[in-house]
């Protein structure tokens, strides 16, 4: 099973290679990974997207948590969260497909950032499976480049 | 604020640490460090591989309990450290390494002898530093030595531009450390302490099983207590033996792959697992699924990874062992049950253990005049009265001195168990006997491992420390060979020592002294003189060529599918 895991880390040198050598050396997968500072800037949050079944997650978590860098690991799919993810993409969009494109963007609720006479670039934002579906769509048509950031989360706040 | 030198510095910190010995080599960026600790207090113990520096700090650490200390220079001289290193991390051995590193505006710059090391032992440390700034030296030391000796020890490792060394720092006075990300749990949840307790009073067929962590945590004392008033079997891994006296008769020896035929059963048939201070590896547990299948399991650690890693655990207990232990004998003792009546309930369960052990004894067949290693070590446990520390290298000199050496005390038994590093024991032994040089300290050594770190024998004599070497010679990597002949139809496939030096010869070479033994009657004597002589003394006992370690559980087998004698 898919977990998001949200971990608060040092803002140090080399912090993050300790998390990505963990991972390699202990055999568990990073589906995805993204990494910025915080309001803080000495720390940083870092989101993952793993898989396994408790065991391993279990032990992903005891893990990152004995990194003396670590502050906090969350599993935060085990609650309610909110995820998201941008994608950067540069459409083929010669005059017979640049109203399909357009048509197809606008429905995702993307922006055109860039604009040349064959391609359109897009911006896009969504879960994980929102972006999957764009580019399904829009392969079809021509995708000539993409770049995209990788999970990032956060918990709903409590209702109360 | 006091401004120092960074190697004044350095030193000052290693002083506040109570270090008094550290081992190392030189070289080009250390050399400021050299030439302050050249007037300093700290003894510095040259080594002649800096493999043999960390080994010797690990050995020291090992026999103390304190935090072990070496000093290697940049590049070579660090990645030399590096299989020590991870030597010490795989037993959680409480280590700071000082490796020298060339001037921070040459970093990354592929600079003469210029090595990442952090980047290369970041696995295999508990953490590493490159010390960047000048005022992070002093900080960062202490906290290197905070992280090696708290929660779960281990090796920090620090890496010192040369440029810092040389420079001024500032040094304040020391104060507590507090990490925010750092707060390993010492204190038992009591509600565990209480579930796990309830177990053990309903327990018909309870077991002990110990591994290094109560050795580390000095936790011997308050488990021979739980065992005793409980009358609870023990059984030990490698890295625990001694955590319970091998006298005891309630001791069953090792357990897994060598251990002995009565704890491989035991622990087959309990009801009740009590883990404490083990980590249930490979070695021990042979085929998961098999080991302990009836058994509900307590398992102390104190290190949360250890938990349910390789086998699922009913009662986790997350706290340092002599913690945990007293708690629950004191909950024990307020309990109001009667505990002698309780423990009298486990008797048939401990006749039961006593007819495995008449089955099938730790035995081996006597030929003879052709020496039996596993008799030289009973003779070796007699003459030292199982009091003497032994460290060993690896293979079948190390699994038989584990099997027929019976350690009464803790911190006697100096090995490389988890990472099974050839060429430990040389330089552990000098490390221990540099610790405690009233000592008896033997190095059981095989005619392979030994030729690993054999130069060692220089620093042995350099520094008067008569370290005495128990090589049990039979011209072969002995227990590939014994895998070879099980499993590979004999094909001795580069297990055969075609050529090995006259090791009495070598000895002498060193300045040593050279014994050799080629038949049973005269291993008494050899050992009785190598004891009585204040030097290093090498022993060259000629065994049986093939001799195996048994029993044996085949990699991948339940516990209980031992090859016996």
């Amino acid at each position: 099973m898919k977990h998001t895991i949200s971990v608060l880390l040092q803002n140090k040198p080399g912090v993050l290679s300790r998390v990505t050598g963990l991972f390699s050396g202990r055999g568990f997968n990073i589906e995805s990974l993204s990494v910025a500072e915080t309001l803080e800037s000495t720390i940083s949050c870092l989101t993952l997207v793993t898989s396994g079944d408790n065991a391993i997650i279990e032990q992903i978590t005891k893990q990152l948590h004995k990194l003396i860098d670590v502050i906090k690991v969350t599993d935060i799919s085990e609650s309610e969260y909110v995820e998201r993810e941008m994608v950067l993409l540069r459409v083929k969009a010669e005059a017979s497909t640049r109203a399909e494109v357009l048509r197809v963007i606008d429905i995702f609720r993307g922006k055109v950032v860039d604009v040349s006479p064959k391609s359109y670039s897009v911006e896009l934002t969504g879960s994980a499976s929102k972006i999957q579906a764009v580019i399904d769509i829009l392969r079809p048509i021509g995708i000539k480049e993409i770049v995209r950031t990788g999970t990032i989360a956060m918990a709903r706040a409590p209702k109360k | 604020m006091e401004k120092l030198k960074g190697s004044i510095a350095i030193i000052k910190c290693l002083q506040e640490e109570g270090v008094k010995t550290i081992f190392g080599f030189p070289g080009g960026a250390v050399i400021d460090l050299y030439d302050d600790l050249f007037d300093s207090e700290i003894k510095h113990v040259l080594v002649r591989h800096e493999q043999g520096a960390v080994h010797a700090a690990d050995g020291l650490a090992r026999v103390t309990g304190e935090v072990g200390v070496a000093l290697l220079t940049s590049g070579p001289g660090a990645t030399n450290g590096v299989t020590a290193i991870a030597t010490a991390y795989m037993d959680s051995i409480p280590m700071v390494i000082l490796t020298g590193q060339v001037p921070t505006p040459l970093i990354g710059n592929d600079a003469f002898q210029e090595v990442d090391i952090v980047g290369i032992t970041r696995p295999c440390t508990k953490h590493n530093y490159l010390v960047s700034k000048a005022e992070d030296l002093v900080p960062t030391i202490r906290e290197a030595f905070h992280i090696a000796r708290t929660g779960r020890p281990g090796p920090v490792l620090i890496d010192l531009p040369k440029d810092i060394v040389a420079s001024m720092v500032d040094f304040d006075e020391k104060k507590p450390i507090r990490m925010q990300t750092y707060q390993p749990t010492y204190e038992p949840h009591m509600g565990q302490i209480e579930k796990a307790c309830k177990e053990i009073l309903k327990a018909k067929q309870p077991v002990l099983y110990v591994g290094g962590g109560v050795i580390l945590s000095n936790a011997n004392e308050e488990l021979t207590e739980l065992a005793t008033k409980m009358n609870i079997p023990v059984t030990m891994t490698l890295m625990g033996l001694g955590g319970f006296p091998g006298r005891n008769e309630l001791s069953m020896g090792m357990l897994g792959m060598h251990g002995s035929y009565t704890a491989n059963m035991a622990v087959a048939k309990s009801d009740l697992l009590i883990a404490v201070g083990a980590r249930f590896d490979d070695r021990v547990t042979g085929r998961v699924d098999a080991f302990a299948p009836h058994a509900r399991i307590i398992h102390i650690d104190i290190d949360p990874t250890s938990i349910s890693k390789n086998v699922a655990v009913d009662i986790p207990i997350v706290a340092d062992c002599k913690h945990a232990l007293t708690a629950m004998n004191s909950w024990l003792a307020s309990c109001g049950h009667n505990l002698e009546e309780v423990g009298a309930t486990h008797t048939p369960w401990i006749e039961t253990i006593a007819e495995w052990t008449k089955k099938h004894p730790m035995a081996y067949l006597d030929e003879g005049e052709i020496i039996k290693p596993q008799y030289v070590i009973e003779k070796l446990d007699e003459l030292t009265g199982g009091d003497a520390i032994i460290t060993t290298e690896v293979g079948q000199n190390q699994m038989w001195a584990a099997q027929f050496y019976k350690f009464n005390k803790p911190r006697r038994l100096i090995t490389s168990g988890g990472l099974g590093t050839m060429g430990y024991g040389l330089p552990a032994a000098i490390g221990a006997k540099m610790a405690f040089p009233d000592a008896t300290v033997v190095d059981v050594a095989g005619d392979g491992s030994i030729q690993m770190n054999i130069q060692e024998l220089a620093t042995a004599k350099q520094y008067k420390c008569p370290v005495k070497i128990c090589l049990l010679n039979n011209n072969y990597l002995g227990m590939v060979r014994q895998w070879q002949e099980l499993f590979y139809d004999k094909r001795y496939a580069a297990t055969v020592m075609e050529v090995t030096p006259d090791f009495v010869a070598l000895a002498e070479a060193y300045g040593a002294v050279g014994l050799r033994a080629t038949k049973t009657s005269e291993v008494e004597n050899v050992i009785k003189e190598a004891l009585s002589i204040d030097n290093t003394v090498l022993m060259d006992f000629r065994i049986a060529r093939e001799e195996g370690v048994y029993p044996m559980v085949p990699a991948g087998k339940a516990t209980t599918e031992m090859l016996l004698v």
